[in-house]
């Protein structure tokens, strides 16, 4: 995976927030503000204008400018917290122009952590952290089973699949949702959804 | 003079506050950064970089949010600004707001007014 390639992958995540910015939103308005496809439909928006620009930039710093616009843009949590993961992981690949899968794996768990200390948050709080976390260590699992690239991110998607699943058990303890506390069972959480899109897009597509 | 920055989701509640403020501290210097940058309900990083760089000194600035994102949209502003005089301060937004603004203007010093905004969410309303 060269540059061009994660430029290609991160249009068609672009591409599938904006289908569907109306089934995050009303995922978002039982247990948070109504807004949550609406904001990233705008930041990733913003992100499809600016990765023409990016054709001759190394991975990392394709990543990063993906996270800034993202905080630039969103103006809700997910802003802040998917700005955090693509700025870590932009860092953690800088200066890379050839994507080593297990170095991809290190900078997305580096992400990880760094959404969880930004919401102050973990696993089992009913927010994207429950799909992230299930996700990376099944793609960690499938590639020390098997080191190809498509196979671990099809894994990854499908623990997303199942974390997002189990978000509708869990209270939310963080966030506007936490104020809805045990009326929110029932109901996935928005955020966490829409890194389900995401991971889908980069398996199909890688 | 401690610059104080109001974060909200609201453009018109940041506003209101910053305007609030001006009854008992009308030469403080205080700015609002509320809503997005297209007036939605959200928070704008641009919007409170902009609003601290607005009011700062030497003395520093102290930053005052509502909740969630705004709250993380100025920790990232705060790391990119990269300044150890500007803070934030978890109090009430309004009362917190009124009290840092008249401390402020008296001249009280940054570490002074974060210790009298501890107080604030303390006190009994009656």
């Amino acid at each position: 995976m060269n540059s061009l390639k994660l430029i290609g992958i991160l249009d068609k995540i672009g591409d599938k927030i904006i289908e569907q910015k109306d089934f995050l939103t009303e995922l978002d308005r039982p247990i948070g503000d109504n807004d949550h496809g609406i904001n990233m439909a705008k930041g990733f928006q913003a992100v499809k204008e600016k990765l023409p620009g990016l054709a001759d930039k190394d991975l990392g710093t394709i990543f990063k400018t993906t996270g800034m616009t993202l905080v630039s843009t969103v103006g809700g949590s997910s802003g802040p917290l998917y700005g955090t993961l693509f700025m870590k992981m932009g860092m953690a690949l800088k200066d890379q122009t050839e994507l080593d899968f297990p170095k991809f794996l290190e900078a997305f768990q580096l992400g990880i952590e760094g959404v969880g200390q930004r919401g102050h948050s973990t696993v089992e709080e009913k927010t994207m952290l429950d799909a992230l976390v299930p996700s990376v260590d099944a793609m960690k699992a499938a590639w020390a089973e098997n080191p190809d690239p498509k196979a671990a991110l099809a894994a990854g998607a499908k623990a997303a699949e199942a974390g997002v699943e189990h978000t509708k058990e869990l209270i939310a303890t963080k966030g506007r949702a936490s104020y809805v506390g045990e009326r929110g069972i029932g109901h996935q959480d928005p955020g966490a959804t829409s890194y389900l899109f995401m991971i889908q897009v980069a398996a199909e597509c890688y | 003079m401690v610059g104080i920055v109001i974060v909200s989701h609201s453009k018109n509640l940041a506003e209101s506050i910053v305007e609030y403020t001006g009854l008992m501290a009308g030469d403080a210097h205080v700015a609002a950064a509320g809503g997005t940058d297209d007036g939605t309900f959200g928070t704008s990083f641009q919007k409170i970089y902009n609003a601290i760089e607005s009011v700062d000194s030497p003395e520093g600035v102290l930053v005052l949010m509502d909740m969630g994102s705004a709250v993380m949209t100025t920790e990232m502003v705060l790391e990119a600004y990269g300044s150890d005089k500007v803070e934030m301060v978890d109090c009430p937004i309004v009362e917190g707001a009124v009290v840092a603004t008249i401390n402020a203007q008296a001249g009280m010093s940054r570490a002074d007014i974060i210790e009298a905004l501890q107080e604030v969410g303390q006190t009994p309303k009656f």
